[in-house]
Protein backbone atom coordinates (compact mmCIF):
# COMPACT_ATOMS: atom_id res chain seq x y z
CA UNK A 1 0.00 0.00 0.00
CA UNK A 2 1.32 3.35 -0.98
CA UNK A 3 -0.08 6.82 -0.54
CA UNK A 4 -1.17 8.52 -3.79
CA UNK A 5 -2.03 12.20 -4.36
CA UNK A 6 -5.82 12.20 -4.13
CA UNK A 7 -8.00 13.23 -7.06
CA UNK A 8 -11.72 13.84 -7.56
CA UNK A 9 -12.85 15.46 -4.37
CA UNK A 10 -9.75 17.63 -4.17
CA UNK A 11 -10.74 19.43 -7.36
CA UNK A 12 -12.87 22.27 -6.06
CA UNK A 13 -14.16 24.60 -8.76
CA UNK A 14 -11.73 27.47 -9.15
CA UNK A 15 -14.43 30.11 -8.59
CA UNK A 16 -15.58 28.51 -5.35
CA UNK A 17 -12.00 28.20 -4.15
CA UNK A 18 -11.33 31.85 -4.96
CA UNK A 19 -14.42 33.03 -3.11
CA UNK A 20 -13.60 30.91 -0.05
CA UNK A 21 -10.04 32.28 -0.01
CA UNK A 22 -11.08 35.89 -0.55
CA UNK A 23 -13.63 35.66 2.23
CA UNK A 24 -11.03 34.32 4.66
CA UNK A 25 -8.65 37.15 3.79
CA UNK A 26 -11.41 39.62 4.69
CA UNK A 27 -11.87 37.92 8.09
CA UNK A 28 -15.44 36.67 7.54
CA UNK A 29 -15.93 33.28 5.95
CA UNK A 30 -18.42 32.51 3.16
CA UNK A 31 -20.69 30.94 5.78
CA UNK A 32 -20.57 34.10 7.91
CA UNK A 33 -18.37 32.57 10.60
CA UNK A 34 -15.40 34.37 12.12
CA UNK A 35 -11.95 32.83 11.68
CA UNK A 36 -11.80 31.50 15.26
CA UNK A 37 -15.43 30.40 15.47
CA UNK A 38 -16.58 26.78 15.53
CA UNK A 39 -19.77 25.62 13.89
CA UNK A 40 -22.69 24.64 16.09
CA UNK A 41 -21.88 21.49 18.14
CA UNK A 42 -24.81 19.20 18.91
CA UNK A 43 -24.34 15.90 20.66
CA UNK A 44 -26.30 13.04 22.11
CA UNK A 45 -25.05 10.07 24.14
CA UNK A 46 -26.33 6.52 24.49
CA UNK A 47 -27.78 6.54 20.99
CA UNK A 48 -26.89 2.88 20.32
CA UNK A 49 -28.39 0.54 22.88
CA UNK A 50 -26.32 -2.46 21.77
CA UNK A 51 -23.02 -0.66 22.42
CA UNK A 52 -21.39 -0.35 25.86
CA UNK A 53 -20.99 3.36 25.15
CA UNK A 54 -22.01 5.55 22.24
CA UNK A 55 -22.42 9.13 21.09
CA UNK A 56 -23.33 11.06 18.00
CA UNK A 57 -21.80 14.46 17.36
CA UNK A 58 -22.95 16.94 14.76
CA UNK A 59 -20.42 19.63 14.01
CA UNK A 60 -22.40 21.81 11.63
CA UNK A 61 -23.43 19.28 8.98
CA UNK A 62 -20.60 16.86 9.75
CA UNK A 63 -22.02 13.88 11.57
CA UNK A 64 -20.01 11.22 13.38
CA UNK A 65 -21.14 8.29 15.54
CA UNK A 66 -18.75 6.62 17.95
CA UNK A 67 -19.50 3.24 19.50
CA UNK A 68 -17.54 1.61 22.31
CA UNK A 69 -17.48 -2.12 22.84
CA UNK A 70 -15.57 -3.76 25.67
CA UNK A 71 -13.94 -7.14 25.27
CA UNK A 72 -11.38 -9.29 27.02
CA UNK A 73 -7.94 -9.97 25.61
CA UNK A 74 -4.26 -10.22 26.38
CA UNK A 75 -2.50 -7.05 27.50
CA UNK A 76 0.53 -5.86 25.54
CA UNK A 77 3.76 -7.47 26.82
CA UNK A 78 5.28 -4.04 27.60
CA UNK A 79 2.16 -3.01 29.58
CA UNK A 80 1.03 -6.16 31.42
CA UNK A 81 -0.93 -4.17 34.02
CA UNK A 82 -2.97 -2.07 31.62
CA UNK A 83 -6.02 -2.42 29.44
CA UNK A 84 -5.90 -2.13 25.67
CA UNK A 85 -7.37 0.66 23.53
CA UNK A 86 -8.11 0.11 19.84
CA UNK A 87 -9.53 2.90 17.70
CA UNK A 88 -10.88 2.24 14.23
CA UNK A 89 -12.59 4.58 11.78
CA UNK A 90 -14.88 4.02 8.83
CA UNK A 91 -15.86 6.78 6.44
CA UNK A 92 -19.18 5.36 5.27
CA UNK A 93 -20.11 5.44 1.58
CA UNK A 94 -23.06 7.53 2.82
CA UNK A 95 -20.70 10.30 3.92
CA UNK A 96 -20.05 12.11 0.63
CA UNK A 97 -20.20 11.50 -3.12
CA UNK A 98 -16.45 10.91 -2.99
CA UNK A 99 -16.10 8.19 -0.37
CA UNK A 100 -15.65 4.69 -1.72
CA UNK A 101 -16.79 1.29 -0.52
CA UNK A 102 -13.95 -0.82 0.84
CA UNK A 103 -11.55 -1.25 3.72
CA UNK A 104 -10.43 1.97 5.48
CA UNK A 105 -8.24 4.06 3.17
CA UNK A 106 -5.33 6.27 4.26
CA UNK A 107 -7.68 9.08 5.35
CA UNK A 108 -9.72 6.77 7.59
CA UNK A 109 -6.55 5.20 9.01
CA UNK A 110 -5.07 8.63 9.73
CA UNK A 111 -8.34 9.75 11.35
CA UNK A 112 -8.39 6.71 13.64
CA UNK A 113 -4.73 7.00 14.58
CA UNK A 114 -4.89 10.73 15.33
CA UNK A 115 -7.91 10.22 17.61
CA UNK A 116 -6.18 7.20 19.19
CA UNK A 117 -3.03 9.19 20.02
CA UNK A 118 -5.08 12.02 21.54
CA UNK A 119 -6.93 9.65 23.87
CA UNK A 120 -3.83 7.58 24.66
CA UNK A 121 -1.38 10.39 25.40
CA UNK A 122 -3.86 12.53 27.33
CA UNK A 123 -4.25 9.73 29.89
CA UNK A 124 -8.02 10.25 29.73
CA UNK A 125 -8.74 6.58 30.36
CA UNK A 126 -7.28 5.11 33.53
CA UNK A 127 -5.76 2.11 31.73
CA UNK A 128 -4.24 0.64 34.91
CA UNK A 129 -7.72 0.00 36.26
CA UNK A 130 -8.54 -2.02 33.14
CA UNK A 131 -6.18 -4.90 33.94
CA UNK A 132 -8.03 -8.09 34.88
CA UNK A 133 -5.27 -10.67 35.50
CA UNK A 134 -1.89 -8.93 35.09
CA UNK A 135 0.01 -10.27 32.09
CA UNK A 136 -2.72 -12.59 30.90
CA UNK A 137 -6.06 -10.81 30.76
CA UNK A 138 -7.23 -7.22 30.37
CA UNK A 139 -10.18 -5.23 29.11
CA UNK A 140 -9.93 -4.31 25.43
CA UNK A 141 -11.77 -1.09 24.59
CA UNK A 142 -12.81 -0.95 20.96
CA UNK A 143 -13.74 2.54 19.81
CA UNK A 144 -15.35 2.48 16.37
CA UNK A 145 -15.78 5.82 14.65
CA UNK A 146 -18.45 6.02 11.96
CA UNK A 147 -18.46 9.07 9.71
CA UNK A 148 -22.04 9.37 8.50
CA UNK A 149 -21.81 12.77 6.77
CA UNK A 150 -18.59 14.53 5.82
CA UNK A 151 -18.85 18.31 5.78
CA UNK A 152 -15.23 18.74 6.81
CA UNK A 153 -13.14 18.61 9.99
CA UNK A 154 -13.65 14.93 10.66
CA UNK A 155 -10.80 14.80 13.18
CA UNK A 156 -12.39 17.23 15.66
CA UNK A 157 -15.85 15.69 15.29
CA UNK A 158 -14.55 12.11 15.60
CA UNK A 159 -12.52 13.06 18.67
CA UNK A 160 -15.57 14.64 20.32
CA UNK A 161 -17.78 11.62 19.54
CA UNK A 162 -15.14 9.18 20.86
CA UNK A 163 -14.59 11.12 24.09
CA UNK A 164 -18.33 11.45 24.72
CA UNK A 165 -18.91 7.75 24.02
CA UNK A 166 -16.11 6.80 26.43
CA UNK A 167 -17.38 9.22 29.07
CA UNK A 168 -20.72 7.43 29.01
CA UNK A 169 -19.42 3.87 28.68
CA UNK A 170 -20.61 1.37 31.24
CA UNK A 171 -18.00 -1.32 31.60
CA UNK A 172 -19.25 -4.93 31.83
CA UNK A 173 -18.19 -6.73 35.00
CA UNK A 174 -16.05 -9.87 35.29
CA UNK A 175 -17.46 -13.29 35.96
CA UNK A 176 -15.13 -16.23 36.76
CA UNK A 177 -15.49 -19.85 35.72
CA UNK A 178 -14.53 -22.61 38.18
CA UNK A 179 -11.07 -22.67 36.59
CA UNK A 180 -10.76 -18.96 37.44
CA UNK A 181 -10.92 -17.97 33.78
CA UNK A 182 -12.55 -14.55 33.44
CA UNK A 183 -15.39 -13.67 31.10
CA UNK A 184 -17.52 -10.56 30.67
CA UNK A 185 -20.71 -10.11 32.62
CA UNK A 186 -22.88 -7.62 30.72
CA UNK A 187 -25.58 -7.72 33.40
CA UNK A 188 -23.32 -6.15 36.02
CA UNK A 189 -21.73 -2.92 34.97
CA UNK A 190 -19.60 -0.11 36.35
CA UNK A 191 -18.59 3.31 35.07
CA UNK A 192 -15.49 3.30 32.85
CA UNK A 193 -12.62 4.81 34.90
CA UNK A 194 -11.68 8.12 33.29
CA UNK A 195 -9.68 11.14 34.44
CA UNK A 196 -10.13 14.91 34.10
CA UNK A 197 -7.58 15.05 31.26
CA UNK A 198 -10.13 15.21 28.46
CA UNK A 199 -8.50 15.33 25.01
CA UNK A 200 -9.92 17.98 22.68
CA UNK A 201 -8.73 18.14 19.07
CA UNK A 202 -8.56 21.57 17.45
CA UNK A 203 -8.02 21.60 13.69
CA UNK A 204 -6.53 24.76 12.26
CA UNK A 205 -6.45 25.67 8.59
CA UNK A 206 -4.27 28.19 6.81
CA UNK A 207 -5.20 30.39 3.86
CA UNK A 208 -2.53 32.91 2.90
CA UNK A 209 -1.35 34.35 6.20
CA UNK A 210 -4.68 33.74 7.98
CA UNK A 211 -5.37 30.87 10.39
CA UNK A 212 -8.89 29.59 10.98
CA UNK A 213 -10.46 26.84 13.09
CA UNK A 214 -12.91 24.10 12.15
CA UNK A 215 -12.62 24.25 8.32
CA UNK A 216 -15.70 22.89 6.54
CA UNK A 217 -15.65 20.73 3.40
CA UNK A 218 -15.37 23.58 0.87
CA UNK A 219 -12.73 25.33 2.97
CA UNK A 220 -10.67 22.15 3.42
CA UNK A 221 -9.95 21.94 -0.27
CA UNK A 222 -9.04 25.61 -0.50
CA UNK A 223 -6.43 25.47 2.26
CA UNK A 224 -2.67 26.02 2.05
CA UNK A 225 -2.17 23.99 5.21
CA UNK A 226 -3.98 22.19 8.00
CA UNK A 227 -2.79 20.98 11.40
CA UNK A 228 -4.78 19.22 14.12
CA UNK A 229 -3.58 19.83 17.68
CA UNK A 230 -5.03 17.86 20.59
CA UNK A 231 -5.00 19.51 24.01
CA UNK A 232 -5.72 18.01 27.43
CA UNK A 233 -5.45 19.99 30.68
CA UNK A 234 -3.49 22.81 29.04
CA UNK A 235 -0.90 20.40 27.60
CA UNK A 236 -0.45 19.52 23.94
CA UNK A 237 -0.76 15.73 23.78
CA UNK A 238 -0.75 15.09 20.05
CA UNK A 239 -0.58 16.93 16.75
CA UNK A 240 -0.54 16.15 13.08
CA UNK A 241 -0.05 18.30 10.03
CA UNK A 242 -2.42 16.80 7.51
CA UNK A 243 -2.05 19.23 4.58
CA UNK A 244 0.38 21.75 3.08
CA UNK A 245 2.99 23.65 5.06
CA UNK A 246 3.40 26.12 7.93
CA UNK A 247 6.08 28.59 8.93
CA UNK A 248 7.59 28.46 12.41
CA UNK A 249 5.55 31.51 13.49
CA UNK A 250 2.36 29.99 12.12
CA UNK A 251 2.95 26.75 14.04
CA UNK A 252 3.49 28.75 17.25
CA UNK A 253 0.28 30.70 16.60
CA UNK A 254 -1.59 27.46 15.88
CA UNK A 255 -0.41 26.01 19.21
CA UNK A 256 -1.66 29.14 21.02
CA UNK A 257 -5.01 28.99 19.24
CA UNK A 258 -5.43 25.30 20.16
CA UNK A 259 -4.54 25.89 23.84
CA UNK A 260 -6.95 28.83 23.92
CA UNK A 261 -9.88 27.16 22.11
CA UNK A 262 -9.78 23.69 23.72
CA UNK A 263 -11.40 24.69 27.05
CA UNK A 264 -14.16 26.54 25.17
CA UNK A 265 -14.90 23.56 22.93
CA UNK A 266 -14.85 21.23 25.95
CA UNK A 267 -17.35 23.46 27.77
CA UNK A 268 -19.67 23.44 24.76
CA UNK A 269 -19.35 19.67 24.43
CA UNK A 270 -20.20 19.18 28.12
CA UNK A 271 -23.39 21.17 27.68
CA UNK A 272 -24.29 19.14 24.61
CA UNK A 273 -25.79 22.11 22.80
CA UNK A 274 -24.71 25.46 21.34
CA UNK B 1 1.97 5.77 31.21
CA UNK B 2 5.69 6.34 31.12
CA UNK B 3 7.54 3.16 31.99
CA UNK B 4 11.03 2.85 33.40
CA UNK B 5 13.73 2.41 30.72
CA UNK B 6 16.33 -0.40 31.06
CA UNK B 7 19.12 2.21 31.25
CA UNK B 8 18.87 5.90 32.30
CA UNK B 9 17.98 8.03 29.27
CA UNK B 10 19.89 11.01 30.63
CA UNK B 11 22.74 10.91 33.13
CA UNK B 12 25.02 13.85 33.94
CA UNK B 13 23.88 15.73 30.84
CA UNK B 14 24.68 12.79 28.53
CA UNK B 15 22.21 10.52 26.78
CA UNK B 16 22.33 6.70 26.92
CA UNK B 17 24.48 6.60 23.77
CA UNK B 18 26.83 9.32 25.04
CA UNK B 19 25.34 12.21 23.04
CA UNK B 20 24.52 15.71 24.31
CA UNK B 21 20.77 16.54 24.14
CA UNK B 22 21.29 18.75 21.06
CA UNK B 23 23.58 16.30 19.27
CA UNK B 24 22.59 14.47 16.09
CA UNK B 25 23.90 10.92 15.55
CA UNK B 26 26.65 10.35 12.96
CA UNK B 27 25.18 10.98 9.50
CA UNK B 28 25.96 9.07 6.34
CA UNK B 29 24.47 9.94 2.97
CA UNK B 30 25.19 8.55 -0.44
CA UNK B 31 23.44 9.40 -3.68
CA UNK B 32 22.92 7.30 -6.80
CA UNK B 33 23.06 3.91 -5.11
CA UNK B 34 20.45 2.21 -7.32
CA UNK B 35 21.47 2.33 -10.99
CA UNK B 36 18.04 1.42 -12.35
CA UNK B 37 16.23 4.23 -10.52
CA UNK B 38 15.93 7.77 -11.90
CA UNK B 39 17.14 8.96 -8.50
CA UNK B 40 18.24 7.21 -5.34
CA UNK B 41 19.91 7.74 -1.99
CA UNK B 42 20.79 5.91 1.18
CA UNK B 43 20.68 7.87 4.42
CA UNK B 44 21.80 6.79 7.89
CA UNK B 45 21.05 8.60 11.13
CA UNK B 46 23.22 6.49 13.44
CA UNK B 47 21.98 2.92 13.09
CA UNK B 48 18.74 3.94 11.33
CA UNK B 49 19.22 3.35 7.62
CA UNK B 50 16.77 4.12 4.79
CA UNK B 51 17.11 3.43 1.08
CA UNK B 52 15.12 5.74 -1.22
CA UNK B 53 14.40 5.27 -4.94
CA UNK B 54 12.55 7.67 -7.25
CA UNK B 55 11.02 6.72 -10.59
CA UNK B 56 9.52 9.43 -12.78
CA UNK B 57 8.06 11.75 -13.74
CA UNK B 58 6.38 9.19 -15.96
CA UNK B 59 2.95 8.58 -17.46
CA UNK B 60 0.37 8.16 -14.70
CA UNK B 61 -1.20 4.74 -14.44
CA UNK B 62 -4.02 3.98 -13.86
CA UNK B 63 -5.01 6.92 -16.07
CA UNK B 64 -8.04 7.98 -14.02
CA UNK B 65 -5.72 8.92 -11.14
CA UNK B 66 -3.89 11.51 -13.26
CA UNK B 67 -4.51 15.19 -12.53
CA UNK B 68 -4.90 17.65 -15.42
CA UNK B 69 -2.86 20.44 -13.81
CA UNK B 70 -0.03 18.70 -11.95
CA UNK B 71 1.84 15.50 -11.34
CA UNK B 72 0.59 13.08 -8.73
CA UNK B 73 3.01 11.62 -6.25
CA UNK B 74 3.00 8.09 -4.90
CA UNK B 75 4.93 7.44 -1.71
CA UNK B 76 5.48 4.12 -0.04
CA UNK B 77 7.19 3.88 3.34
CA UNK B 78 7.94 0.33 4.32
CA UNK B 79 10.00 -1.44 6.95
CA UNK B 80 11.97 -4.54 6.03
CA UNK B 81 11.01 -7.64 8.06
CA UNK B 82 14.57 -7.81 9.43
CA UNK B 83 14.81 -4.09 10.28
CA UNK B 84 13.47 -4.32 13.83
CA UNK B 85 15.37 -5.24 16.97
CA UNK B 86 13.16 -7.96 18.39
CA UNK B 87 10.53 -9.97 16.53
CA UNK B 88 10.46 -10.16 12.73
CA UNK B 89 8.21 -7.45 11.35
CA UNK B 90 5.35 -8.78 9.26
CA UNK B 91 6.04 -7.50 5.73
CA UNK B 92 2.34 -6.76 5.07
CA UNK B 93 1.76 -2.99 5.23
CA UNK B 94 0.60 -2.02 8.73
CA UNK B 95 -1.75 0.83 9.58
CA UNK B 96 1.29 2.67 10.89
CA UNK B 97 3.11 2.33 7.56
CA UNK B 98 0.04 3.44 5.61
CA UNK B 99 -0.27 6.53 7.81
CA UNK B 100 3.45 7.34 7.54
CA UNK B 101 3.32 6.93 3.74
CA UNK B 102 0.53 9.51 3.76
CA UNK B 103 2.28 12.06 6.02
CA UNK B 104 5.51 11.69 4.05
CA UNK B 105 3.68 12.35 0.79
CA UNK B 106 2.07 15.41 2.33
CA UNK B 107 5.54 16.48 3.53
CA UNK B 108 7.24 16.04 0.13
CA UNK B 109 4.56 17.49 -2.17
CA UNK B 110 5.10 21.14 -1.09
CA UNK B 111 8.79 20.84 -2.07
CA UNK B 112 8.30 19.60 -5.65
CA UNK B 113 7.15 21.68 -8.64
CA UNK B 114 4.38 19.17 -9.39
CA UNK B 115 2.67 21.72 -11.68
CA UNK B 116 5.56 21.32 -14.16
CA UNK B 117 4.46 17.77 -14.95
CA UNK B 118 0.69 17.60 -15.54
CA UNK B 119 -0.86 14.14 -16.03
CA UNK B 120 2.30 12.41 -14.81
CA UNK B 121 3.35 10.38 -11.79
CA UNK B 122 6.37 10.54 -9.53
CA UNK B 123 7.06 7.40 -7.49
CA UNK B 124 9.00 7.60 -4.23
CA UNK B 125 9.86 4.32 -2.52
CA UNK B 126 11.29 4.29 0.99
CA UNK B 127 12.60 1.13 2.57
CA UNK B 128 13.78 1.14 6.16
CA UNK B 129 16.43 -1.58 6.19
CA UNK B 130 17.57 -0.97 9.76
CA UNK B 131 15.46 0.83 12.39
CA UNK B 132 16.73 2.60 15.50
CA UNK B 133 14.26 5.47 15.88
CA UNK B 134 13.56 8.52 13.68
CA UNK B 135 12.84 6.31 10.64
CA UNK B 136 10.31 8.72 9.12
CA UNK B 137 12.70 11.65 9.59
CA UNK B 138 15.56 9.80 7.85
CA UNK B 139 13.08 8.73 5.15
CA UNK B 140 12.24 12.35 4.38
CA UNK B 141 15.88 13.33 3.93
CA UNK B 142 16.53 10.24 1.78
CA UNK B 143 13.45 10.95 -0.36
CA UNK B 144 14.52 14.57 -0.95
CA UNK B 145 18.01 13.52 -2.01
CA UNK B 146 16.60 10.88 -4.36
CA UNK B 147 14.18 13.43 -5.88
CA UNK B 148 17.08 15.84 -6.39
CA UNK B 149 19.17 13.02 -7.87
CA UNK B 150 16.33 12.31 -10.32
CA UNK B 151 16.66 15.91 -11.54
CA UNK B 152 13.12 16.82 -10.50
CA UNK B 153 12.75 20.59 -9.94
CA UNK B 154 12.32 21.35 -6.25
CA UNK B 155 11.76 24.45 -4.16
CA UNK B 156 14.04 23.13 -1.43
CA UNK B 157 15.09 19.87 0.18
CA UNK B 158 12.89 18.59 2.99
CA UNK B 159 15.07 17.58 5.92
CA UNK B 160 13.63 15.38 8.66
CA UNK B 161 14.55 15.23 12.33
CA UNK B 162 12.81 14.09 15.47
CA UNK B 163 12.82 16.06 18.70
CA UNK B 164 11.72 14.56 21.96
CA UNK B 165 11.33 15.04 25.68
CA UNK B 166 13.51 12.81 27.83
CA UNK B 167 13.42 13.35 31.59
CA UNK B 168 12.04 16.83 30.91
CA UNK B 169 14.98 17.73 28.64
CA UNK B 170 14.55 18.41 24.93
CA UNK B 171 16.72 16.14 22.78
CA UNK B 172 17.15 15.83 19.02
CA UNK B 173 17.34 12.79 16.74
CA UNK B 174 15.82 10.22 19.09
CA UNK B 175 16.93 6.60 18.97
CA UNK B 176 14.41 3.82 19.50
CA UNK B 177 15.06 3.60 23.25
CA UNK B 178 14.35 7.31 23.67
CA UNK B 179 11.34 7.07 21.39
CA UNK B 180 9.92 4.20 23.44
CA UNK B 181 10.56 5.53 26.94
CA UNK B 182 10.65 9.32 26.47
CA UNK B 183 7.75 11.60 27.45
CA UNK B 184 7.19 13.02 24.00
CA UNK B 185 8.14 12.66 20.37
CA UNK B 186 7.97 15.32 17.65
CA UNK B 187 8.98 14.18 14.16
CA UNK B 188 9.34 17.26 12.00
CA UNK B 189 10.27 18.00 8.38
CA UNK B 190 11.58 21.41 7.38
CA UNK B 191 12.58 23.08 4.12
CA UNK B 192 15.65 24.87 5.53
CA UNK B 193 16.00 27.67 2.98
CA UNK B 194 12.30 28.57 2.93
CA UNK B 195 11.81 27.89 6.64
CA UNK B 196 8.60 25.95 5.94
CA UNK B 197 7.47 23.03 8.09
CA UNK B 198 6.00 20.26 5.93
CA UNK B 199 6.00 17.35 8.39
CA UNK B 200 4.66 17.97 11.88
CA UNK B 201 3.52 15.17 14.12
CA UNK B 202 3.65 14.95 17.87
CA UNK B 203 2.64 12.85 20.81
CA UNK B 204 3.34 12.83 24.52
CA UNK B 205 2.62 15.65 26.93
CA UNK B 206 4.03 19.10 26.15
CA UNK B 207 3.65 22.50 27.76
CA UNK B 208 3.48 25.42 25.35
CA UNK B 209 6.98 26.64 26.19
CA UNK B 210 8.66 23.23 25.83
CA UNK B 211 6.93 22.67 22.51
CA UNK B 212 7.92 26.05 21.08
CA UNK B 213 11.49 25.45 22.26
CA UNK B 214 11.49 21.98 20.67
CA UNK B 215 10.45 23.43 17.30
CA UNK B 216 13.29 25.96 17.54
CA UNK B 217 15.73 23.19 18.34
CA UNK B 218 14.46 21.23 15.33
CA UNK B 219 15.38 24.15 13.05
CA UNK B 220 18.93 24.14 14.40
CA UNK B 221 19.35 20.36 13.97
CA UNK B 222 17.86 20.53 10.47
CA UNK B 223 20.52 23.11 9.55
CA UNK B 224 23.21 20.63 10.49
CA UNK B 225 21.63 17.70 8.62
CA UNK B 226 21.05 19.95 5.60
CA UNK B 227 24.80 20.66 5.53
CA UNK B 228 25.50 16.92 5.27
CA UNK B 229 22.84 16.55 2.55
CA UNK B 230 24.42 19.35 0.50
CA UNK B 231 27.83 17.75 0.85
CA UNK B 232 26.42 14.43 -0.40
CA UNK B 233 24.93 16.14 -3.47
CA UNK B 234 28.18 18.01 -4.12
CA UNK B 235 30.16 14.81 -3.82
CA UNK B 236 27.90 13.10 -6.34
CA UNK B 237 27.76 15.93 -8.88
CA UNK B 238 30.54 18.51 -8.55
CA UNK B 239 33.32 16.02 -7.94
CA UNK B 240 32.09 13.91 -10.86
CA UNK B 241 32.22 17.01 -13.07
CA UNK B 242 35.72 17.83 -11.85
CA UNK B 243 36.92 14.35 -12.71
CA UNK B 244 35.72 14.74 -16.29
CA UNK B 245 37.11 18.24 -16.90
Amino acid sequence: MASITPWGKRIVPVLKRDSVRRAVQSGIRTTGRGLLEYREIRSEVGVIETADGSAVVRLGNTQVIAGVKAGLGRPFPDAPNEGVLIVNAEILPHASPYSEIGPPDEFAIELARVVDRGIRHSGYIDMQRLAVDPGSSAYVLWVDIYVVNDDGNLIDAANMASVLALAHTSLPGIRRKETGEPSLDRDNRAVLPTTDRVPIAISIGKIGDKLLVDPDFDEEYSLDGRVSITVANNHVVSAQKTLGYFTQREVERAIDIALDMAPQVLARLRHGSP
Amino acid sequence: MTKAPPVPLLLGGKRSDGRRPDEVRPLEMEIGVITNADGSAVVSYGRTRVVAAVYGPKEAHPRHLALPDKAIMRVRYHMAPFSTKDERKNPAPSRREIEISRVLREALEPSVFLEHFPRSLIDVFLEVVQADGSTRAASLTAASLALADAGIPMRDLVIGVSVGLINGTIAVDLNSLEDQYGEGDLPIGIMPNLGHITLFQLDGSWTRDKLVEAVRMAYRAVGEIYGAAREALKKRYFEAVQEVT
